[in-house]
């Protein structure tokens, strides 16, 4: 797994004293480091920012570089966060907003759906609001209620919003150079399960991220394997142990970018393979992995030899955390679901 | 003509009525019902060891992320004690002490706190509310639940909990203003323990008080030192019985602290000095309440310990139960997680509940 991964740009797992390459928490602070460095434009804004350096230590160190007129510890208002940052994007400035986890973001819905994704379309193109929400998501971190979920749909659903997620360090340094340069709302989901989990060197310029592109991390002809974020993990594990047990080489894609969703990627590899499994932790009904297997139908339809496939969360709230590896897809059930598709 | 853009309120001044050497103020026109402050001391010196050993237990690896209780003592029990059974508990994610109180069981809260969801298991009858982690969210259902009771011709009260950084959300202002115009019988109880994380409350709000943000609704608010049992015990009383003979709301700010870490998670060495929590430590509530049964020829040091032996048996009992539920829940089928999304399980649900158990034997095989 380990030569695999580090081929594909997927990192090395951070093994015992092992201090080489940074983590994602590194990454992604090196990345608003150099922006806020580059573009006085750039301000940070969230709860436990600043002082703290975020409870996950994401923006450590940043309000001694920066001070505390761009590093912004705000009350306790998800709302009003995003509301602000809207303001301060209409106003010229380049806001960063923090949520502090995910399943608090609900709270700023109103605003990012009503009003971020939407100003550019209300104004004729007159107005447009330059900012990235950034949010810890996903299980795995044995973590309290409403820490744990993968609710990317919801963003990825919401014209005029990008929504973004990165599987390694070097892509969230890569992808958040990427969110903050892009002129529209971006919506940048970290996988908090990947947060301190391995780590990658990061080279000296940020790599080239597009966002709307989906990323090859191993090409194969065996069958198409899709997912993102913390799944990436684990399908490359369960693709591993299929070329070696039953010699079948798996083309594993990357999607990275929710939404604009790359069509062309998907029904590209799909009519190469003929074989799709979608893996993601969020639930089944309604959820990311519907899309990706609908863009393969309407691409892909006359090249597909098997059913798609779908290894997901189930329609359930994730479990407290003593059950929540029964969850999520183990490479067990990726690999299960690799062999039973390789049948057709 | 003058135009006057008036100043905001001035400063209340918090109520005390027990001084930190155990003396009763003047306004303490009464003497305090002994027995119950037996009663309280006792709960508040079992919720403190409970924290401990949450804590011990916590750094061990048995248990999950928790938000200790440690120098809230005297603001949860001095108010929770006021309310009866036919009353609501409607708390945030902090309010163990004020939990116990209620008849949570300690076995409940180990397993829970051990990451089975099967710890929070709510008995439908007991009008206590699991806790509730989003900030604030809890608020609003403090007053649908207090608007019911009326509807339904109860005279029940709702007594809520939140912090400090909750009376930023957008939640609690909504709801203290619905519970204004619905007359709702509420007590709001605002646990000002100085800190949201790592947010001071100095830059969490630039009002003077928390409480006076309650005057803007309409609603009548009183600030009190929260680490002075019977100063919380009078004022929460106070407020109750207006929510239940006027049907009226009112807040309650009670200034404590908050000695512990925010939760397990946290490292408070990176946002507050030392300093700080030990002049706090001088002000400990429990410390308090033993000089005031002290003074009383109530208590006495060995009273004390035979008291303290008796909770950490109790504890050790609680934690050695809870092992034997968690092994029980381990060695039981993990389907459990398709349990209870809906009360009757659609038949969607049923088909994912199957298809993990072929999987689940597919593992095992
Ligand atoms: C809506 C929401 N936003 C953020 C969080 C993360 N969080 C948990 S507790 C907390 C601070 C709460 O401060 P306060 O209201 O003063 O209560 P305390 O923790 O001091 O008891 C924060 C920001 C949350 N749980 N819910
Ligand atoms: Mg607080």
């Amino acid at each position: 797994m380990n030569d695999a991964a580090d081929k594909n740009g997927m990192g090395r797992e951070s093994a015992g004293n092992e201090r080489h390459g940074k983590t994602m928490v590194e990454a992604i602070n090196r990345a608003l480091r150099e922006v806020m460095e580059e573009d006085e434009r750039v301000v940070v804004i969230g709860q436990d920012v600043g002082v703290d350096g975020g409870v996950f230590r994401v923006t450590d160190g940043l309000i001694d570089e920066f001070g505390s007129d761009r590093v912004i510890d705000s009350p306790l208002a998800e709302s009003a966060i995003a509301g602000v940052s809207i303001g301060m994007a209409l106003n010229g400035l380049r806001p960063v907003a923090e949520m502090q986890f995910s399943g608090f973001s609900y709270l700023a819905f109103a605003q990012v759906e009503g009003h971020a994704a939407r100003l550019r379309w209300r104004s004729r193109g007159g107005l447009g609001v330059p900012m990235v929400v950034r949010m810890p998501y996903g299980a795995g971190v044995r973590a309290l209620e409403h820490h744990s979920e993968s609710r990317e749909a919801f963003y990825g659903h919401v014209p005029g919003l990008k929504t973004v997620i990165p599987a390694s360090p070097r892509r969230a340094h890569a992808l958040l150079h990427a969110a903050i340069r892009d002129p529209d709302p971006v919506i940048f989901m970290e996988p908090k399960a990947l947060y301190r989990s391995f780590r990658e060197d990061l080279p000296e310029a940020p790599d080239e991220a597009e966002i709307g592109r989906a990323r090859i991390v191993q090409q194969g002809e065996a069958l198409t394997i899709i997912a993102w974020g913390a799944m990436l993990r684990p399908v490359l594990k369960a693709a591993a142990r299929l070329a070696e047990e039953a010699g079948e080489v798996a083309e594993v894609i990357d999607l990275e970018t929710i939404a604009p969703i790359d069509a062309p990627a998907i029904a590209d590899s799909v009519s190469r393979t003929g074989r799709l499994l979608i893996v993601t932790e969020a639930p089944l009904s309604y959820g990311p992995a519907g899309e990706v297997a609908m863009r393969a139908i309407e691409g892909a339809f006359f090249s597909l030899r098997a059913p798609i496939c779908r290894v997901t969360g189930w329609d359930t709230h994730v479990p407290f955390f003593a059950r929540e590896q029964s969850y999520l897809p183990s490479p067990q059930r990726i690999f299960d679901a690799a062999r039973e598709l390789l049948k057709h | 003509m003058t135009i006057l853009l008036a100043e905001p309120d001035p400063a209340f001044e918090p109520f005390r009525l027990l001084d930190r050497d155990g003396s009763l103020r003047d306004e303490a026109a009464v003497e305090p019902d002994i027995a119950m402050v037996e009663e309280m001391h006792e709960a508040m010196l079992r919720a403190r060891r409970v924290d401990e050993r949450l804590l011990s237990l916590q750094r061990r690896g048995d248990l999950g992320t928790f938000a200790p209780v440690k120098g809230q003592e005297a603001a949860q029990i001095g108010s929770i004690s006021c309310i009866g059974d036919e009353d609501w508990f409607v708390p945030s994610f902090r309010e163990m002490a004020a939990a116990l109180w209620r008849g949570q069981s300690l076995v409940d809260l180990l397993v829970a706190t051990a990451g089975w969801n099967e710890g929070l298991a709510t008995r439908q009858d007991a009008r206590n509310l699991p806790p509730a982690i989003p900030v604030a969210s809890q608020l609003p259902h403090a007053v649908g639940i207090a608007h019911a009771g009326r509807l339904r011709g109860e005279e029940s009260v709702v007594l809520t909990y939140f912090g400090d950084g909750a009376t930023s959300e957008g939640d609690f202002h909504e709801a203290l203003n619905f519970a204004s115009v619905l007359n709702a019988p509420v007590v709001f109880f605002c646990q000002n323990n100085g800190w949201a994380i790592s947010t001071p409350r100095a830059r969490q709000t630039g009002s003077r008080t928390l409480c006076q943000k309650a005057h803007a609704y309409g609603i009548s608010a009183a600030q009190v030192d929260g680490n002075d049992l019977l100063a919380v015990r009078a004022v929460t009383r106070e407020a109750v019985r207006r929510a239940r003979e006027e049907g009226r709301p009112s807040m309650i700010e009670a200034l404590t602290y908050r000695m512990e870490v925010h939760t397990t998670a946290d490292d408070p060495t990176r946002y507050r000095d030392d300093d700080e929590v030990e002049k706090w430590r001088a002000r400990d509530p429990i410390n308090r309440v033993q000089a005031l049964l002290k003074a009383r020829d109530q208590i006495d040091d060995e009273m004390i310990a035979a008291l303290e032996s008796q909770i950490e048996d109790e504890i050790n009992k609680a934690w050695d139960d809870a092992k034997e539920q968690i092994r029980e829940l381990e060695d039981g089928v993990p389907d459990a997680i398709f349990d209870h999304v809906f009360r009757e399980p659609t038949a969607e649900l049923d088909r994912q509940r199957d298809l993990f158990a072929k999987l689940e034997r597919r593992d095992d095989g």
